[in-house]
């Protein structure tokens, strides 16, 4: 389970983007955490994976305090991050960056199985570097299979959706049903998206760095709905969110 | 040989306590070891230092070793081997280079390899330079490779210098005729007090050549790296010349690629990225449980490899 309690997390100049957040998250749950951009959904994100350390409050991952670990510390410790922007890499192989997930080399089967869930063909990618050449929803699945590779307890996606196409969206949903399904530790993805919270157990809405309001995905998306303000030329996309 | 050059070859080439097939084995300006075989013909030349290697037309699968050893300090070893590569063959040529020392006086080689492709050969050079020993000694290394292609021959040329290396020196021309094709992999990493320099210059003299470089270096601590190419078009053609490059500490990396297209059909693009190594790459591999230095060394790995 992840817990944090009384969060706070501020910009140079004092501003504050988390405000004394709490939230517990319990083991085999799907939780979407949405709201207006500004409003500290990304920043949470990384406070939970390390990139950033928290101004204030505590954050326990199966009751062990991982407040004070640094990125290196708390991946070992079982939390995975997947990149709204997957990085790309000159040299590096999509093998090989699947493997340095892993820890250890894999057999092909192994390397299949694992890129077979985001929808790649192992036999056309193993090989091929990590760099510009993938597109965007390339790299996005790419970016998926590194975190599954680790089978960590708390896995965190921030914006899965940013920056793929449709096509490849709707593929995406696909991979995170497949996920929730065999969901063994807690998950948590950062999204706009409609068809992102409507797979999800719990939803919990931002906004300007507190919990605005959380409950089951049923209960919440009407309220996100209309708590969004959503026009219906703006929601074709299904972004739920005006910029 | 000594025990030093066989921990050279062992760095340089794929001598693993033998050579497969054809080899000569220099080492401090003398021969410790030449084979022949049925296809590929070495004999020393007569006026000055080196060698003549002659593959036969039609030669299918076979490698050729021609590493060279520098063992120790005040040696200053100079070599011309000239590759004769008949038509239609399909030969790997390995030749590595080592050059060693521990008392404080400089050790230099300086090989220069001249290839000439008849048509349709194909040829893969594999040149892998490294220096070693704790003296204060300067090793130097400085390749000259020249290459004439003719027509619908193929030359892969994949060099790196792996480390060690105080001054390099790294010069490349090539002509290229009707049809064919050459592609250059280069890798290169320099530290400390190192300096590189790299030139290369190809002329794309007929139809429907092509040339690929691809140059991919790393300069730490207080190196220094140049890096020219120049692409010449004289006919319709493609030629292609990146440079990348990761700069760290206060090293300095120059990079000039330069295009001349002296025909309107001459197709050539040139690319070239100097920069840290990015922060969001260090990020992503921390989050899959390296620490900062293995990252960093996972990433440059990836990067010369």
């Amino acid at each position: 389970m992840l817990k944090l309690e009384h969060i706070s997390w501020g910009v140079p100049d004092g501003r504050e983007i988390l405000r004394d957040l709490s939230l517990e998250v319990p083991d085999g749950k799907l939780v979407v955490i949405t709201g207006p951009n500004g409003s500290g959904k990304t920043t949470l994100a990384r406070v939970i994976a390390g990139i950033e350390q928290p101004s204030a409050g505590r954050i326990f991952l199966d009751g062990r305090d991982i407040t004070n670990l640094d990125i290196t510390q708390r991946a070992k410790a079982g939390v995975s991050f997947a990149f709204q922007q997957p990085v790309r890499f000159k040299g590096i192989t999509v093998r090989q960056l699947v493997e340095t997930a892993a820890g250890n080399q894999l057999t092909e089967k192994q390397l299949c199985d694992i890129l077979g869930k985001v929808g790649i063909c192992a036999r056309d990618y193993l090989d091929r570097e990590v760099n510009a050449t993938l597109s965007g929803g390339e790299m996005k699945r790419i970016e998926i299979a590194t975190v599954l590779a680790r089978h960590t307890r708390l896995t965190v996606f921030d914006e899965p959706e940013a920056g793929i196409d449709l096509w490849s969206f709707k593929n995406l949903i696909g991979v995170f049903q497949k996920l929730h399904t065999d969901l063994k530790g807690t998950m948590i993805i950062i999204s706009h998206q409609e068809r992102i919270l409507r797979i999800a157990d719990e939803i919990i809405m931002l906004a300007n760095g507190s919990i605005q309001d959380r409950g089951p995905a049923d209960v919440m998306l009407g309220k996100v709905l209309s708590a969004g303000g959503v026009s219906a030329a703006c929601c074709r996309g299904e972004e739920l969110f005006c910029e | 040989m000594n025990e030093i050059t066989q921990k050279l070859l062992k760095l340089v080439s794929n001598w693993d306590g033998m050579f497969q097939g054809a080899y000569n084995i220099r080492e401090d300006g003398g021969c410790a070891g030449r084979q022949s075989s049925a296809n590929v013909h070495i004999s020393s030349k007569t006026d000055v230092p080196g060698l003549d290697i002659r593959i036969l037309p039609g030669t299918a699968g076979e490698t050729v070793s021609i590493p060279a050893c520098v063992t120790h300090g005040d040696i200053d070893d100079l070599v011309y081997n000239d590759f004769y590569v008949g038509e239609n063959a399909d030969i790997t040529i390995v030749a590595g280079c080592g050059v060693h020392t521990e008392n404080g006086e400089p050790a230099r080689h300086n090989g220069i390899h001249r290839f000439f492709l008849e048509r349709g050969a194909k040829v893969k050079y594999i040149e892998k330079h490294v220096g070693t020993g704790n003296g204060d000694g300067i090793r130097s290394i400085d390749p000259v490779t020249e290459i004439h292609l003719a027509e619908n021959a193929v030359m892969e040329m994949d060099t790196s210098q792996i480390g060690g290396v105080d001054r390099s020196t790294r010069t490349t021309n090539a002509t290229l005729a009707a049809g064919a094709r050459l592609v250059i992999r280069e890798r290169l990493l320099t530290d400390g007090e190192e300096t590189a320099d790299t030139q290369f210059q190809v002329e794309l003299n007929g139809q429907d050549s092509a040339a690929d470089i691809v140059s991919r270096s790393v300069a730490k601590g207080a190196s220094k790296q140049s890096y020219t190419s120049t692409i010449i078009g004289n006919a319709p053609c493609s030629g292609h010349s990146e440079c990348d490059a990761i700069i760290d500490g206060s090293a300095i990396v120059d990079a000039a690629p330069k295009l001349c297209a002296h025909n309107a059909d001459a197709a050539l693009i040139h690319e070239a990225a100097i920069g840290k190594i990015a922060g969001e790459q260090i990020l992503k591999l921390r989050t899959l449980g390296l620490t900062e230095e293995e990252a960093e060394a996972k990433i440059i790995e990836g990067f010369l490899s």
